[in-house]
């Protein structure tokens, strides 16, 4: 009834289907490499091409709502980077999604932004709901939206130092002390 | 480290080195620069090109001529309006520019409630990850952690096999919160119109569902119960007879809230042409939810894009016309009897079954077989210890939550924590909305449209 | 028993009660204990039910939250406390008259909870002195009933004031009182040698 082996083989069980990684073969969407991540629509625009094929997606393809614009540090990322083959990667990826209503698409833009040169172009002019989100980006990234109206914090006190969703920011976490507890271990 | 004889006060300041410190100086102030509104002296055909031209793709001449005949900075006042304030539903910060009555520009001020949980995220595993991000909606506490935990799930590749009976009993929180969260709208809504009994009837109502909720959670609020795999627990006995009986309290109680409202002369005088918004207007600023439908665009993502099992259950998405703040008051009473017909279905179709996925990699074993079996006693260690890891990719999933588009965008590096966890906020963009549909209005009405927009800033500020 | 007017006020003897007037004053503050809106977070939902119908502090006379902090005489911190909003919670608090009272409700308000972060206080008693801590996340609505009672309790042994002149924490108002006229001093608890 006791299993004889000492661990269980934990770490090698394989989970569900690993399916989505990057496809080899380069594969263009709109003028751009495209990728699918877990049945999912990627395109990856250099930061020169993400206005005009934001501007071309809303007005000739449907995509008119920007429904999420996020960034991601991967400074300590250990794992391979999902990017297709002409893609460089860099520290930073602004990632927009949009949405077609009448299609029910949905759509993801990654952005590669260097750490040397963190500014990228702002989508407010091709969809004005980006301003708080891009604000929000640079109040815990740093990237600076070029073009955009009122870029200032919008989370964080005016004041504050840093960019806290980076990943050499610490998470400001105090030791919890326990009174009465004689041997600190 | 020995601990001192008299308890000493501690330092303000946190004890992380580069935090900046908040000396005595600081802090009575509540000047956050440039996050205000500024005067009018720096406005001007430019902000308004911004405020108002972006969203109605005015061109620059167009402008020029609206900003032509603008009073001049001694007529007009800045009014702050919070963050301590009455009526702005939580910690929101809304700075007015007034002529008279008369709200010219305005800006919300966020961030006051901003507690760091994208960061605690990718401190936690995947498991724990739900605790963190209930608390960012906390009206409807479910509908994060469904969002997150088919972010998980979609990152393991098992979310096609979640057993059914888990995505029924998922669809039923979802709608008992939804109808929790919305019997909250109706309170906090007549109270700012000043309907002062809404709020208790409100409460009323809502207190049934948070105890039917805690008879199947554990808790009142913030459940932790929808986690990767499934629910946490099965549904307890006498559960289905619990369910009925709110549905039958309810229903003749949303009949007196109709009458108590709806037809009053002076909750629509106050309400009916007050905030009013197109459609293209909610989609260039991304407003999704009541207020999107409101406008006249039936874009439900129960019914667009279906999750769980919303495509085999009927109901509508209810839909509004002028888009203004009666229509979201009048979309979001029906959208409770919608959810109460959809759990009466639920009721009837909930099937038989696991209520997790018996993948031992995510699933916790069985208590009983910690005793019996070593394999189920290291997998329960190292699930509640470790936490499984999840594949690297990136997914991002969304719901339908009471205020829009709920969407939680997740990247994995292959371990325990998630790399980058980001929840899409619907009351965030909601709230950018708010300047344009204050534009023009009175003071009297900005109270009213806060409402009618429902934000709730700990998804805001998350 | 009734009066008999024939006896005039001697009669009255029955129904007139001596206290001091510390303890009426303290009786009257606990039982119509006003609130100043502070909800922050998910506690200030948990605070609204304790308002409402069915958990009722309308009985305790609180039914009334006074949105203007100079109105009020408790402020129930609910919810977690940002490093953005703690400006602003120092403000509402000096602008209260004294006496006043603070109850952190929720662990967020009261150590942070469980987001030990750069983003939040770890407790608002780093802010503004705490009288009572009511524990959960989010507390209950009994919960805060309990503390709030707590604080009743409190208010009517005098043991918080005694507590705040013991330790001249600031909460009394700092009234200096000079006798000009040559009377003899006013007996005070700091003169008549600190509280006990």
């Amino acid at each position: 009834m006791s299993d004889t082996e000492a661990t269980s083989g934990f770490e090698e069980m394989p989970v569900g289907d690993e399916a989505g990684t990057a496809t080899t073969e380069a594969q263009t969407r709109f003028g751009v490499p495209a990728t699918s991540s877990r049945r999912q629509q990627v395109l990856h625009p250099t930061r020169d091409q993400l206005v005009d094929l934001a501007r071309t997606l809303r007005d000739d393809e449907g995509f008119r709502v920007c429904i999420d614009l996020t960034a991601v540090d991967y400074l300590t990322y250990e794992a391979p980077r999902q990017l297709p083959p002409d893609v460089a990667p860099e520290r930073f990826e602004v990632v927009v999604g949009l949405l077609a209503l009448d299609t029910r698409e949905r759509l993801r833009l990654r952005v590669q932004v260097p750490a040397d040169d963190a500014t990228c172009p702002s989508l407010f002019d091709v969809h004005p709901g980006t301003e708080g989100l891009e604000r929000e980006v640079y109040d815990m990234f740093g990237i600076e939206f070029t073009g955009h109206p009122d870029l200032s914090r919008i989370l964080m006190p005016e004041d504050w130092d840093g960019f806290p969703l980076r990943k050499d920011y610490p998470v400001g976490a105090i030791p919890v002390e326990f009174k009465g507890v004689q041997n600190a271990r | 480290m020995t601990s001192s004889p008299t308890p000493t006060r501690r330092p303000v300041v946190a004890s992380v080195s580069d935090l900046p410190a908040l000396s005595t100086d600081d802090t009575a102030r509540t000047y956050e620069g440039s996050q205000e509104l500024t005067p009018r002296k720096g406005a001007g055909a430019a902000e308004l090109m911004r405020e108002v031209g972006s969203v109605l793709r005015m061109s620059e001449v167009e402008v020029a001529a609206l900003a032509e005949d603008q009073p001049t900075e001694d007529q007009t006042m800045i009014l702050n309006m919070g963050p301590q304030h009455p009526s702005t539903h939580g910690v929101l910060r809304l700075m007015l520019e007034l002529e008279g009555e008369t709200v010219l520009r305005s800006k919300p001020v966020i961030g006051y409630l901003h507690t760091g949980m994208e960061k605690t995220g990718e401190t936690l595993t995947y498991l724990q990850g739900p605790t963190n991000v209930t608390r960012m909606d906390y009206a409807s506490p479910l509908f994060n952690e469904l969002v997150f935990s088919q972010a998980t799930e979609t990152l393991l590749g098992i979310d096609q096999d979640i057993p059914p009976r888990a995505q029924w009993i998922r669809m039923l929180l979802c709608e008992l919160n939804r109808m929790s969260s919305h019997l909250l709208f109706l309170a906090t809504n007549g109270l700012d119109l000043g309907a002062v009994s809404m709020m208790l009837f409100g409460w009323r109502e809502r207190e049934e569902t948070l105890r039917l909720l805690e008879m199947i959670t554990g808790l009142r609020m913030n459940h932790n119960f929808i986690r990767p795999g499934g629910v946490a627990a099965d549904l307890p006995d006498g559960w289905r007879d619990a369910v009925l009986r709110v549905l039958d309290l309810c229903t003749p109680r949303l009949d007196e809230y109709d009458e108590l409202l709806t037809g009053q002369p002076i909750f629509r005088a106050r309400l009916q042409g007050v905030g009013v918004i197109t459609t293209d207007e909610a989609i260039a600023l991304g407003a999704t939810g009541p207020i999107l439908r409101s406008t006249g665009l039936p874009w439900d993502l129960r019914k667009d894009m279906p999750y769980l099992f919303y495509d085999q259950v009927e109901f509508a998405a209810v839909v509004g016309s002028y888009g203004d703040a009666f229509d979201r008051y009048a979309i979001r009473l029906n959208e409770v009897r919608e959810s109460m017909a959809i759990v009466r279905q639920i009721l009837d179709a909930l099937p038989a079954g696991d209520y997790r996925i018996q993948d031992r990699k995510v699933t916790p074993p069985p208590r009983a077989r910690i005793d019996e079996s070593m394999e189920a006693l290291i997998h329960h260690f190292k699930i509640f210890t470790e936490g499984f890891k999840v594949p690297e990719g990136e997914v991002y999933c969304a719901v339908e939550s009471p205020r829009g588009e709920l969407g939680c965008y997740m990247v994995s590096d292959g371990s325990a924590v998630p790399y980058r966890m980001h929840i899409r906020g619907p009351s965030f963009v909601n709230v950018q909305a708010l300047p344009h549909m204050l534009r023009g209005g009175l003071i009297a009405d900005a109270v009213a449209v806060i409402s009618s927009v429902d934000p709730i800033m700990g998804e805001t500020d998350r | 028993m009734g009066w008999d007017m024939k006896q005039g006020l001697e009669g009255l003897d029955h129904n007139i009660f001596t206290a001091k007037v510390e303890d009426l004053v303290n009786w009257a503050r606990r039982r119509s204990f006003w609130g100043v809106t502070f909800g922050l977070a998910c506690c200030a939902l948990e605070m609204m039910a304790a308002g409402a119908s069915h958990y009722d502090l309308g009985r305790f006379g609180m039914e009334v939250f006074r949105a203007s902090p100079r109105q009020s005489d408790l402020m129930i911190v609910a919810g977690r406390l940002s490093q953005k909003m703690a400006p602003v919670l120092r403000q509402v608090y000096d602008q209260m008259m004294e006496p006043k009272w603070v109850l952190s409700m929720g662990v967020c308000a009261s150590t942070g909870g469980m987001f030990n972060n750069y983003a939040l206080v770890q407790g608002v008693d780093q802010i503004v002195p705490v009288d009572v801590y009511a524990p959960g996340c989010p507390p209950g609505p009994e919960t805060l009933i309990h503390a709030i009672n707590t604080i009743h309790e409190q208010i009517q042994s005098g043991e918080l004031l005694r507590r705040r002149e013991a330790r001249g924490d600031g909460a009394g108002a700092g009234v200096v009182v000079e006798q000009r006229d040559g009377q003899p001093e006013p007996a005070t608890p700091a003169a008549m040698g600190g509280g006990g």
